[in-house]
């Protein structure tokens, strides 16, 4: 204590040091001068883009986005056709690019879990199964998959006249998955009515299960009367209107066929390529999640007499979920951005009509990859801040 | 301290000198010069246009320009490096200085020449957007295509004749668009699509590589116009000069009857006209930055434009295509050449 005192006088006492020498002056220094070397750079890379594009007469701006597009895509989400503006081309591959990854997020983490916890099956043949799907998966180029997908099942499939008749009014052909649409009638908002009721009183009896858990220690089987209430009391609802719901069937007429609606073989393709790719990623994720919970907990659980699928669900999982998470938010970035590969098989996304068709027609690459990688930027940064959420609220509770 | 403001300084200074030769407007030609050989944008492999060979040689009328470039400025027309580039990323190739021009069957169009930051060096190839379907479909028309489904390419002005011609035509369509030629027509093959579009010739290309060319149509209809020719980058009004005059000289050579075979006697030929065009009268070669022979040197390597035409799309090749408008204007078709005085 007293050297410490003696130390700190010392200090006091000494002479000050000249101004450049003082520790936080340098430290500012160091700073400063590199937040001005930083934006000096950036300042010329910018200045120096726009002078070259200038002397090389190649315009810039995105005055463009306003301009007739003058082409057609083959899926769309939003109405567009070839008379509306390059900024609403922007959009149709904005959401097609959303509605594969999303979609390819949900199924590839289903199809992971249940590859994973198959890797840990007791059961040999299921194990080994398991694992040669993941190890040959993942060890597969993925744009070598989609090819795969796209041309191998494309080439296996007949042409329009000669369709595939699937039960219940559907068409399988080279042109895609023609599927029968619903048309709701009359009296169909009340069955819709009836599935929002179903699903919000599915949640009241969840927070009421849970309170009347913590307080009694019994158990409410919720999932069977959330089912019930969403799916059977809409069905008799639905039923008793007399079945308030017309279907609008493809119909083959001259090349293709028309009415319905119809999954392209490249929207399929993608899905099913990405969403098995990037299974087999998580599906070794959630293996290693599994296994890192300590065998103590397993045991322990089963010695208060839990069955062994409550154990997995109420004491393996939660754990495990503290260690998928991570690793699973980089498996759903890579997903998403994989995304962008459907270019090499025509799927109408982002890459290819943005930075394709939009890029060539208007020849402004510059201002188009910048947005390009703006999106995609934004894209996984919301995933990762929605997953850190998502981990936060998973995490070990230390009381 | 004093090492980290040096660094920073190193640092700026070096990426304003990278700039400044980014941005510095050197002659073409000199660079040319200097590396010792052409860099050539050419298709990835078109047949008749531009296609490397299984020995990696590239053959083709598009290709055969830049041989034509090659030999006018170093007498040799191996002194090429071929740049496979996809209809996407050509421009940008360009533009950036990757290659020294495109020779890659590319539409001559008012936004390419305004916005883009290209020069049209001529029209090598006048070619016209046309359907190619399957004969087992049975149809003889591009009006019955409504309701069709049809492979393109990305980056092309065939998806813009594309929409116009069926909207004009009160048609419907669906359009699946491929970044690459190969899935484009393995997609067509498949059967994902009832109609191939691009312009005629390269319908032609596609046709008789098939096992079975007679199973593939090309329908009558020409629904665009596409003047295909070489480009070079803005700014270097000499590279675009020396481009223009290899093209306008293959032209002349065959107008003047100057061919391959008998150029070496046309050298000494007292046709005022050849005597221009051959060098031993004027200039002209050094006026462009080349030696007055230069004319004789694309003769010797390439031959004139209807031997150049003949060996690769024409009546002497696979695809055999009719010379149509690509005939020398004197013989009913369009191809004219300025003349060299």
């Amino acid at each position: 204590m007293a050297v410490a005192t003696g130390e700190r006088n010392a200090v006091r006492s000494a002479p000050r040091a000249a101004f450049f020498y003082r520790p936080e002056v340098r430290q500012a220094i160091y700073q400063v001068v590199t937040v001005v070397a930083l934006a000096i750079l950036f300042y010329i890379l910018v200045t120096n883009t726009a002078d070259n594009l200038r002397r090389q007469n190649i315009a810039s701006g995105f005055e463009f986005v306003d301009r007739t597009a003058g082409f057609d895509v083959s899926q769309s989400l939003i109405a567009f056709d070839n008379s509306m503006t390059y900024g609403r081309a922007f959009f149709v591959g904005l959401l097609n690019t959303l509605l594969v990854a999303g979609l390819g997020i949900v199924l590839a983490t289903i199809l992971g879990f249940v590859i994973g916890i198959a890797r840990l099956s007791r059961n040999w043949l299921v194990a080994r199964l398991a694992t040669v799907y993941v190890e040959t998966i993942r060890n597969l180029p993925l744009l070598l998959q989609l090819f795969f997908w796209y041309f191998a099942v494309l080439k296996s499939l007949p042409v329009p006249r000669q369709s595939h008749v699937l039960p219940g009014g559907g068409f399988l052909n080279v042109r895609g998955l023609y599927l029968p649409s619903p048309v709701p009638e009359p009296g169909f908002d009340v069955v819709a009515l009836a599935i929002a009721i179903g699903v919000a009183v599915s949640i009241a009896i969840h927070f009421f299960a849970r309170r009347r858990q913590m307080q009694t220690g019994q158990r409410l089987p919720v999932l069977w009367i959330s089912l019930a209430l969403i799916v059977l009391v809409p069905l008799g609802v639905f039923l008793y209107l007399g079945q308030p719901l017309g279907f609008d069937y493809p119909e083959l007429k001259g090349f293709n066929f028309q009415g319905g609606m119809v999954l392209q073989p490249e929207f399929i393709a993608l899905l099913l390529g990405l969403s098995i790719y990037t299974a087999s990623f998580i599906a070794e994720i959630v293996r290693a999640g599994i296994q890192g919970v300590s065998k103590g907990q397993k045991e322990a659980a089963l010695a208060i007499g839990l069955s062994s699928g409550q154990v997995l669900r109420l004491v393996v999982i939660p754990q495990a979920m503290r260690i998928i998470i991570p690793p699973l938010t980089s498996q759903f970035l890579n997903l998403t951005k994989n995304s962008s590969l459907g270019v090499a098989i025509a799927y109408p996304d982002l890459v290819s009509v943005w930075a394709g068709t939009v890029l060539n027609q208007t020849g402004q690459a510059v201002e188009v990859i910048l947005v390009t990688m703006g999106v995609y930027l934004t894209l996984s940064l919301l995933t990762s801040g929605f997953m850190n959420w998502f981990n936060k609220h998973m995490a070990l509770v230390e009381r | 301290m004093k090492k980290v403001v040096k660094l920073a300084i190193a640092g700026t200074i070096g990426c304003i000198g990278m700039a400044g030769v980014a941005s510095a407007q050197t002659k073409v030609l000199d660079t040319v010069k200097q590396r010792g050989s052409l860099s050539c944008g050419v298709n990835v492999g078109l047949a008749g246009f531009s296609q490397p060979d299984d020995k990696g040689n590239w053959t083709g009328l598009d290709v055969d320009y830049c041989k034509a470039i090659a030999a006018a400025i170093f007498g040799d027309e191996k002194k090429v490096k071929y740049v496979p580039t996809t209809a996407k990323e050509r421009f940008t190739a360009l533009q950036s200085g990757e290659i020294d021009v495109l020779v890659r069957n590319t539409t001559w169009t008012m936004s390419r020449d305004s916005s883009l930051g290209l020069s049209f060096a001529g029209v090598n190839y006048y070619d016209g957007q046309g359907f190619m379907v399957k004969k087992s479909l049975n149809v003889k028309s591009a009006k019955e295509l409504n309701g069709a489904t049809v492979c393109v390419q990305t980056g092309t002005t065939t998806e813009l004749n594309l929409a116009d011609y069926f909207k004009s035509s009160n048609m419907t369509y669906k359009p699946v668009v491929f970044e690459k030629l190969d899935e484009t027509v393995q997609a067509y093959l498949a059967g994902r699509c009832d109609v191939y579009t691009t312009d005629q010739s390269g319908l032609y290309s596609i046709r008789v590589q098939q096992p079975k060319p007679e199973d593939h149509v090309v329908l009558p209809e020409i629904i665009s116009k596409e003047p295909l020719g070489p480009t070079v980058r803005q700014g270097d009004s000499q590279w675009l000069t020396l481009v223009k005059w290899v093209h306008n000289a293959l032209l002349n050579a065959e107008e003047l009857g100057v061919t391959k075979a008998n150029i070496d006697q046309m050298v000494g030929s007292a046709n005022p006209e050849i005597k221009r065009l051959v060098g031993k009268e004027g200039d002209f070669g050094k006026a462009i930055g080349l030696d007055n022979d230069w004319a004789v040197k694309i003769i010797k390597a390439v031959g004139n434009y209807g031997e150049v035409f003949d060996r690769n799309v024409g009546s002497g090749s696979r695809l055999n295509i009719d010379r149509g408008l690509n005939k020398l204007w004197n013989k009913g078709g369009l191809q004219y050449a300025a003349p060299i005085r």
